[in-house]
């Protein structure tokens, strides 16, 4: 019995990467949530946005490092952010220019939207295939840990061992930001405001003289940044792949379900919810089972409820329990 | 049903290229085309009806024939005995125990009042039958991954002739369809298409990892065939006298005779499902199915159930996908799950149907054999114009991997001819009448 050596393994293996993990994929669902509300569709190119946001600041990122620039214990990739980002914003405007404005004016069925945003997310993810190729890449530099297993043992004697990575850090601070300024943005500016008000009801905001041209404009340049923000932040976490990418598209959209479409905060919610899901059903509760119990109890096998090639399996449980008992999500998004 | 000339002409032209293909390049190649294209204008037929005829969208179209491939392992394989004694029991039992937990999860959702007991109830059942679940699945299924590994280390199949595969892998896709269908239909319509997603990586999730179902990432290869090996054939007297006739290699002869073989097989199936389908397009069902896509509210008021006829549609596309990939398991004589990607099963097919045009079984079909055509013809070209691009420049990093980067070519091309084709033909080739 040693609950405080359990709490440790607890938070080194499920609480720290589940809380990353979290944040990664609130992000993206904010995205996906943002363009919901406001365009009325489901975006199945987010992944694939989120893909191409990091494949522009890994480019940047290596050219950066070719000059000889670095930023210290932290990431170079913090520095290429921002051309990441605005690339990121540029590609989105230009696709909804292009592909969506048509269809747009035309009010075709959402359907058509979700259809259209398959074929933008192929031609995406061609594009990033043919510039950075398919296979992994890292990019993360500077310093790993913000404290290492063997510093926290030295520090506290402890018998389990626990590290916080750089990336782990960087990615819950940089996601608190982004979000608070984003809720900022939504709760107090006028654009924010207006925008609120075209989700809520598109004709009351019309008949208010809000630009909806405007407005779609604007959520396309905040999808694109936290598109391109949750993506170099889960690069920097796990390496970048982009079809790894895609993958993540099934996550961030139960998570956005969960939480209730068309709701910010439910897509945050969605997101941590998600990630512990995933997370406390792949683990292997067998070490933080043998601190708990007594030697007599402990477990003989490794306690996992499902391996960890089944954590798609745990997202889409989820949405399904969602979608059977509350379609609308925890938060109450938009109707069914 | 009168005949437009037009879309003889089309189909015609269709048929030249393969002629032409058969004639320049070689007929082995024309006839591995036509092959897939018939299996293609299947799965094309199958979300065809699912669009064309409902609206719905299915992004699930890989899991649907995943399951149809993993169809012809259970059915046409021979069954393994000694897994079989070693694991077969206990893993059946877990799966019954599985299947039992959930059922009286949802009876005592059914039939308790609403409260906490009832909460309590439902959890405790699940967490009971999840570990009774472990208890007897886990043992039995590392007995079975044991056996002899390297060749088997699966239950095996039924050993049944492998053209029962296909009905099968027909049911085995209505089933998963069915599951996804009663969740996320009568809902918005975009969350069919996420738990369609969902369901189609889970699907193949499942099969690269569960090993004793069907040996996962390790593959079955050497599948039964439903027509002779190359290698018998060549003895056949009559291929013999054929191959002296024409004056072709004995060897080809008999994988030409084969590969006709499996294009008449196709062939039959693909007719039957295409008169099934006019049949039901043009019957007081297909209006039905139509009256409800173009306005559904209309549908409701006139008293028709427009979730249930959604379900059916959905199943009996997905139904046609699964049969589709069960075919195409047999033709390429193994199953391998790690081939299975989005990109190829799911978005190709999309471009089918666009391209063809959705809402009509002929242009499906068309679509299924254009789009396949211009998929295989289109790396070597994409390839020839990279190197024509790339012929002035210095060898050098840049120059490999444009080189290298030609096989992506072809998803982007793909790409935009859908988004084209949407935009300015969304009728496509053979528009709906």
């Amino acid at each position: 019995m040693d609950i405080l050596n359990a709490l440790i393994t607890l938070a080194n293996f499920v609480l720290f990467p589940a809380i990353t993990y979290g944040s990664q994929l609130a992000l993206g669902a904010l995205g996906v949530t943002l363009i919901y509300g406001i365009l009325r569709f489901s975006n199945f190119a987010h992944g694939d946005t989120m893909a191409f946001g990091t494949m522009v600041t890994i480019l940047i990122t290596w050219a950066l490092q070719g000059a000889g620039v670095s930023f210290g214990v932290l990431p170079t990739a913090l520095l290429a952010l921002p051309v990441g980002i605005a690339a990121t914003v540029v590609y989105l405007l230009v696709t909804d220019r292009v592909v969506y404005r048509f269809y747009r004016r035309q009010k075709v069925k959402p359907v058509v939207l979700v259809m259209v945003s398959l074929g933008v997310m192929f031609i995406t993810n061609g594009v990033v295939r043919l510039i950075i190729g398919p296979g992994d890449q890292r990019f993360d530099d500077g310093a790993r840990f913000i404290f290492s297993v063997s510093q926290f043992r030295a520090y506290t004697g402890m018998e389990e061992g626990l590290a916080l990575r750089t990336t782990q850090g960087l990615t819950v601070i940089t996601a608190l930001i982004v979000m608070a300024a984003l809720f900022w943005f939504l709760n107090r500016t006028r654009t924010g405001k207006s925008m609120r008000a075209y989700s809520d009801n598109e004709d009351l905001a019309l008949l208010s003289g809000i630009n909806p041209d405007r407005v779609v404009q604007v959520t396309w340049i905040l999808a694109a940044t936290l598109a391109a923000v949750a993506g170099v932040l889960y690069g920097l976490d796990k390496g970048f792949r982009p079809f790894t990418y895609f993958q993540l598209l099934l996550p961030i959209f139960a998570a956005a379900i969960v939480g209730g479409l068309g709701s910010p905060m439910g897509a945050i919610a969605g997101g941590y919810v998600i990630a512990f899901a995933e997370m406390g059903i792949t683990y292997a509760w067998k070490r933080v089972l043998t601190h708990l119990l007594p030697d007599s109890l402990a477990p003989e096998g490794l306690v996992q409820l499902m391996s960890v090639d089944y954590k798609f399996a745990v997202s889409f449980a989820l949405l399904v329990v969602v979608l059977i008992f509350r379609p609308t999500g925890l938060f109450r998004g938009r109707s069914v | 049903m009168s005949v437009n000339p037009r879309n003889i002409l089309l189909f015609g032209l269709m048929g030249m290229a393969l002629l032409l293909v058969a004639v320049l390049q070689s007929p082995t190649l024309a006839l591995t085309i036509l092959n897939m294209s018939l299996i293609s204008a299947i799965m094309a037929l199958g979300v065809n009806m699912q669009w064309g005829y409902a609206g719905l969208f299915n992004v699930g179209i890989m899991g649907f024939t995943a399951v149809g491939g993993l169809a012809v392992v259970l059915v046409a394989q021979p069954p393994v005995p000694e897994a079989w004694r070693a694991g077969g029991f206990g893993t059946l039992f877990g799966l019954l125990i599985g299947v039992g937990t959930v059922m009286a999860a949802v009876a005592l959702w059914r039939r308790m009042a609403p409260g906490r007991g009832r909460a309590l109830a439902l959890v405790a059942v699940l967490v009971a039958g999840f570990a009774l679940n472990r208890y007897f699945f886990v043992p039995a299924v590392d007995a079975i991954e044991a056996v002899d590994p390297a060749t088997t280390g699966y239950l095996g199949g039924l050993g049944l002739p492998v053209v029962l595969a296909w009905p099968v892998g027909a049911v085995f896709a209505a089933a998963a369809a069915w599951l996804v269908g009663k969740v996320s239909l009568g809902l918005r319509s975009d969350y069919l298409a996420i738990a369609t997603l969902g369901i189609s990586e889970i699907i193949i999730a499942v099969m690269k990892n569960e090993s004793w179902l069907a040996r996962g990432v390790k593959n079955v290869s050497g599948l039964p065939r439903p027509v002779p090996q190359p290698v018998d054939m060549q003895a056949a007297p009559w291929v013999q006298s054929l191959a002296d006739g024409l004056g072709w290699s004995l060897a080809q002869t008999a994988s030409i005779v084969v590969m006709l073989g499996y294009a008449g097989l196709f062939t039959l199936v693909l007719g039957g499902l295409i008169w099934l389908a006019e049949k039901a397009l043009n019957s007081p069902w297909g209006r039905m199915m139509r009256a409800i896509r173009d306005n559904e509210t209309a549908a409701r008021a006139m008293g028709k159930d427009v979730t249930r006829r959604h379900l059916t549609i959905f199943v009996l596309g997905s139904a046609v996908c699964g049969l589709g990939g069960a075919m195409m398991v047999t033709l390429d004589g193994q199953l391998n799950p790690g081939t299975y990607e989005p990109l190829r099963f799911t978005f190709l097919v999309w471009v089918m149907v666009i391209v063809g045009g959705s809402g009509n079984n002929w242009g499906a079909v068309l679509g299924g054999f254009v789009v396949w055509f211009l998929w295989v013809q289109v790396e070597p070209a994409g390839r020839f114009v990279m190197e024509l691009v790339t012929a002035g420049m210095a060898e050098g990093d840049l120059k490999t991997h444009l080189l290298n980067s030609a096989a992506h070519m072809r998803l982007l091309t793909m790409g935009v001819a859908m988004l084209l084709v949407l935009r300015f033909s969304p009728r496509g080739l053979i528009p709906e009448r």
